[in-house]
Formats: structure tokens, C-alpha cells, sequence
């Protein structure tokens, strides 16, 4: 963009430096938890003195650890089933509707989003109360499927918008009813996109806190539920093994996702 | 017998509108399960008294409150301070990055986007350990020799702005680096051409065909900082209380559902002000660009 400008070296520089600088502000905070999962040491030392396992030991072998972290699969999950049959379907209602009626749909759903986490949180707590629901897994479920929906849908839509719909239309006119045109047409040929919005749905469950930290208690505790309960409490080295884990299973799954949607 | 195919046509296309109408059903159903019926609740909420009569005590305990209005000025103080520093600090790397390779770039970007898929409590960790007396950064500072005693970075102010902007800048660099992305490089070129330097062409070329999406990235700061909980809560470390970490002490401490209820339409309000200010901004933004070319 700036090819224009061979000559300013010095403005180069600076800018990159700037830029430098800024890109390591963003990336720190997660790498400089991995060295600390594996200090021998429960002191926060870095570089650590001497190394081991004991963090991973300790969260695979801490009995509340472990009911977190099934808790919180099971719920992502559930969340990702749910919430993508739902974004899919009023995905193709959008694209056949159309216009003022899509854009419509569109806001309504993406209104959670851009709530803030806390309202909804404390609004859920109070309807589930009423219900004498708090602390159950359906509490926490409905409000990670109502965040997921739109996360999935904004991976979908695009995708519709490629789909040739004269398969459909040849398919109704051959008899097919809109079960088996879904199921057999729309479903198979946006299985990579369908992949993504099935991993981000879970992620965006799996990474949700505040819902999470006013709903769900005892042992339907989630993982950053009791992440951020630690956090306040002490900091204990348990969670930059945790910390690392997470970060690894993350990057996977996008490097999936980016990878296959590339080739 | 034309009209008559018409009208069945017709009562065709609306019985398939009202079916793909249909298919929004379930998504529409958990909003309003799990939002619309929630904020509606709190509303309720705010006006009942912990016996569950109705009341107007919990505004006039609120808001007659100096908590509230200091939770107010700090909400103010974190997203605006945040927008801030994500505007110095991103613009300026979303310039490097549109300006490099695209290959390079791309590359760049991943790394920028590390963040974004990072869960939050694995971010704010990686802060507390960074930022403590004891962490990475005074020990760097102080074996330096640059500060003789550590700094108080966290459990304050300043670490709660330093974890927002951390959570902000990928989100506000994306809009800015595609509107720079965007630019055709022929302005550019022209501009060099016709003897204008490297500043001129940043002040008068990019930076005003990139404001529409420094504009877009503000709003997305503004709109996610004005309730961020988890940041303020664990790095503010009970020292720094905007709306939502008063709302959850006020509920969960204070078990006072009323007065909580009230600090969340607190919230609400602050957000219809924020966006009414955004559309008449952009408003006044869409009208200097179209009124540019004459000026």
C-alpha cells in the first residue's frame, strides 16, 4: 500500500517497531502461561527453576476440576446441537424471505450479542429463580444456545447466499418435501460450513463466563465458573496448566476450521 | 381463468413466505426465552420489594446513592479510556499490517486474532501473572533498573485498562484494517506522484477514507466495555467498580434483587444513550464525506 513511499526508511521503522510492540502486547498474556504450567515450583517464578507435570497432575486429578470440565463439554456440546438446527433453519428462512423481513430477523437475533453479558445474566437468574431452576444445567443451556445462534449464523448465512437453490426447486418439483430437501441437499452440501458453525458454537459455550458464574453451581459449576472463582480467591498454578490446555485445544480447532475451509 | 391461477399463485407464495417464516421460529423462541423475557424481568424486578410488592424505593435507593453515580463515572472512565488507547494503538498497526504483503499479512493477522480465541479466563490470568508485584513485568522494571520499587499494576485501575484494552484491540483493528485494506493504492501513488509527503498522505488520504471503519471499531469497543464484568472484577481486584461488578455484589452479596435490577436498567439506559449518539454521529460523518468534494 505504502510502495509509493520506497524511500522513508525511517518511517518504515517506526512503524514497525510501533507495530511490533503492539503485537506483542496482544500475544504475551497467552504464551507466558505455557512455560508457568510446567514449573515444578507453586511460586509464580519465571523462567521457572525446574520443571514438571504436577499442574496437569493436579487438574486431572482433582475430582472438582474434572466434574467442571465435564460439565462444561456437555454443555458445549449440547449448546453446538441445538444452536446449529436453529441458526441453519432461520438461516434459510432469512435468505428465502429476504429483505425487510430478513433484516429484521437478523437484529432480533443478534440483539444477544451485543447485550451485555451481565443483564442477561442477572435477567436469566431472576426468570430461572422464579422457575426454581437456578443452578441447573437447562438454566446455563439456554443462555449459551442464545449466544451460539448468532455466532453460527454468521458463519452460515454467507454460505447460503453460495447455495444454488434450483437444486431445491428441482427436488420439491420431483416430490421431495422440505424434510428431505433440507436433509438431502442444503445439509450435505454446506457439511464444511456446517463443521465451523458446529465448532464455534461450541467454543463460544465453552468460553461463555458471566451466565455461567450466576447460574451454575455446585457441581453443574462450569470451567470458567470455577476458573474465575480461583482467580479471585489466589493464584494457583492449576490454571496455567488449564490455561495451556485450553489454549492448545483452541488452536487446533481453528486451524481446523481455517485449514479446511481453505482447501 | 387467469385470475384464477393468480389468486392461487398468490395463496401460494404466501403459504411458502408463511413457511419459511416458520423456520425462524426456534432461533426467535430462545431469544425471547433467554433475552427479551430476561431484561423484561429485570424491569419487573426493579420495581418489587424483596417481599415481591410493588415499590419504587429501589430507584430513589440507588439513585440517591454516591456508589451508583462513582460505578456510573467508572463505567465512563474504562470504555472510554479503552476506546482511546485501542484508537492509538490500532491504528497505527492496522496501517502496518494493510501496508505489508499479503502473504505477510496474513500471517500477521493470525497472530492479531491469537487473542480473540483465547478464552477470557485464560487472558486474564496470563495479566495477573504479568502484572503482579511479584510478576514478569515489575521484575523485569525493577532488575532493569528502571523503577526501584515495583509498580502497582494490578488489582487497580490501570490493569483493569490494560485486560479491556487487551480484549478490545482485536476487535477494534478488525474494521480499520479492512477499510485500509480497501483503499485503492492508486490515491496513494497519486498522492506521491503530485510531490505529497508520507504524513500528507496519511493525514489527508487514508486516515479519512479509514474513519468509517475507526468509526465501526469504536462502536464495538463502546458496546462491549460499557458491561465488561469478568476483567474489571478479577483485575480491578475489588478496587474498581463499574455497574457491572456493583450490579453483582449488589445481587449476590447484598442479596438485594431490587437495587440490582435498578443498576442493570442503569446499564440499559447508558447503552440507548450511547447509541443514539453513534447513529446521529454517523449521521454527521456520512454528511462530511458526501459534502467533501466541495469543501
Amino acid at each position: 500500500m505504502l510502495e509509493a513511499y520506497p524511500h522513508n526508511t525511517l518511517a518504515r521503522i517506526l512503524l514497525w517497531s510501533f507495530a511490533a510492540l503492539a503485537m506483542a502486547f496482544l500475544m504475551l498474556p497467552t504464551l507466558v502461561v505455557v512455560p508457568l504450567s510446567f514449573s515444578a515450583s507453586n511460586l509464580l517464578e519465571f523462567p521457572p527453576n525446574a520443571y514438571s507435570l504436577r499442574w496437569y497432575e493436579n487438574f486431572f486429578g482433582s475430582a472438582t476440576w474434572m466434574a467442571a470440565l465435564r460439565t462444561s463439554l456437555i454443555l458445549g456440546t449440547l449448546t453446538a446441537l441445538i444452536a446449529v438446527p436453529f441458526a441453519l433453519l432461520a438461516c434459510i428462512s432469512m435468505n428465502r424471505l429476504g429483505g425487510k423481513t430478513a433484516t429484521t430477523i437478523q437484529s432480533i437475533l443478534l440483539t444477544p450479542s451485543i447485550t451485555p453479558g451481565i443483564l442477561l445474566a442477572i435477567g436469566l437468574f431472576f426468570v430461572l429463580a422464579a422457575q426454581r431452576l437456578v443452578g441447573t444445567l437447562f438454566g446455563v443451556l439456554v443462555g449459551h444456545v442464545v449466544l451460539a445462534v448468532p455466532v453460527a449464523c454468521i458463519v452460515l448465512l454467507p454460505a447460503l447466499a453460495r447455495f444454488d437453490w434450483n437444486q431445491v426447486q428441482a427436488a420439491r418439483s420431483l416430490g421431495a418435501n422440505w424434510a428431505r430437501a433440507i436433509g438431502g441437499i442444503i445439509v450435505p452440501q454446506l457439511q464444511l460450513s456446517l463443521l465451523s458453525a458446529t465448532l464455534m458454537a461450541f467454543l463460544t459455550s465453552l468460553d461463555e463466563s458471566v451466565i455461567s458464574i450466576f447460574i451454575s453451581s455446585g457441581r453443574n459449576s462450569t470451567m470458567p465458573k470455577l476458573m474465575f472463582l480461583s482467580l479471585r480467591d489466589q493464584i494457583d498454578p492449576t490454571i496455567a496448566a488449564i490455561s495451556t490446555l485450553w489454549t492448545a485445544i483452541v488452536v487446533v480447532v481453528v486451524l481446523i476450521v481455517t485449514l479446511r475451509q481453505k482447501s | 381463468m387467469t385470475v384464477t391461477v393468480d389468486t392461487a399463485l398468490a395463496a401460494d407464495a404466501r403459504r411458502e413466505r408463511r413457511f419459511f417464516l416458520s423456520l425462524s421460529l426456534p432461533a426467535l423462541f430462545i431469544v425471547g426465552l433467554a433475552a427479551i423475557l430476561p431484561i423484561l424481568w429485570i424491569i419487573r424486578q426493579s420495581f418489587l420489594t424483596t417481599g415481591g410488592e410493588y415499590t419504587v424505593g429501589n430507584y430513589q435507593k440507588v439513585l440517591s446513592s454516591g456508589l451508583t453515580w462513582s460505578a456510573l463515572v467508572t463505567t465512563l472512565e474504562l470504555s472510554l479510556g479503552t476506546l482511546a488507547i485501542c484508537i492509538l494503538l490500532g491504528t497505527p498497526l492496522a496501517l502496518a499490517l494493510a501496508s505489508a504483503r499479503p502473504r505477510v499479512a496474513n500471517v500477521l493477522m493470525a497472530f492479531v486474532m491469537l487473542p480473540l480465541w483465547t478464552a477470557i479466563l485464560v487472558r486474564t490470568y496470563g495479566w495477573l501473572v504479568l502484572l503482579r508485584r511479584d510478576g514478569l513485568i515489575n521484575a523485569a522494571l525493577t532488575g532493569s533498573g528502571l523503577t526501584a520499587e515495583p509498580l502497582p499494576l494490578v488489582y487497580n485501575f490501570t490493569g483493569t485498562l490494560i485486560g479491556m484494552v487487551h480484549y478490545m484491540l482485536p476487535l477494534f483493528l478488525l474494521p480499520v484494517y479492512a477499510a485500509m485494506r480497501d483503499i485503492d493504492p492508486n490515491l496513494i501513488r497519486a498522492g506521491a506522484s503530485m510531490g505529497a509527503t508520507l504524513g500528507q498522505v496519511i493525514r489527508t488520504v487514508i486516515m479519512p477514507l479509514s474513519a468509517g471503519g475507526i468509526f465501526s471499531g469504536s462502536i464495538i469497543v463502546l458496546i462491549y466495555t460499557i458491561g465488561f464484568f469478568i476483567t474489571p472484577a478479577v483485575l480491578g481486584g475489588g478496587r474498581v467498580n463499574p455497574l457491572s461488578t456493583r450490579i453483582e455484589r449488589t445481587l449476590t452479596t447484598f442479596q438485594d434483587w431490587g437495587s440490582a435490577s435498578v443498576l442493570g436498567i442503569l446499564l440499559l439506559v447508558l447503552m440507548a444513550l450511547i447509541g443514539v449518539m453513534l447513529l446521529a454521529a454517523r449521521r454527521l460523518l456520512a454528511q462530511n464525506t458526501v459534502d467533501a468534494p466541495h469543501a
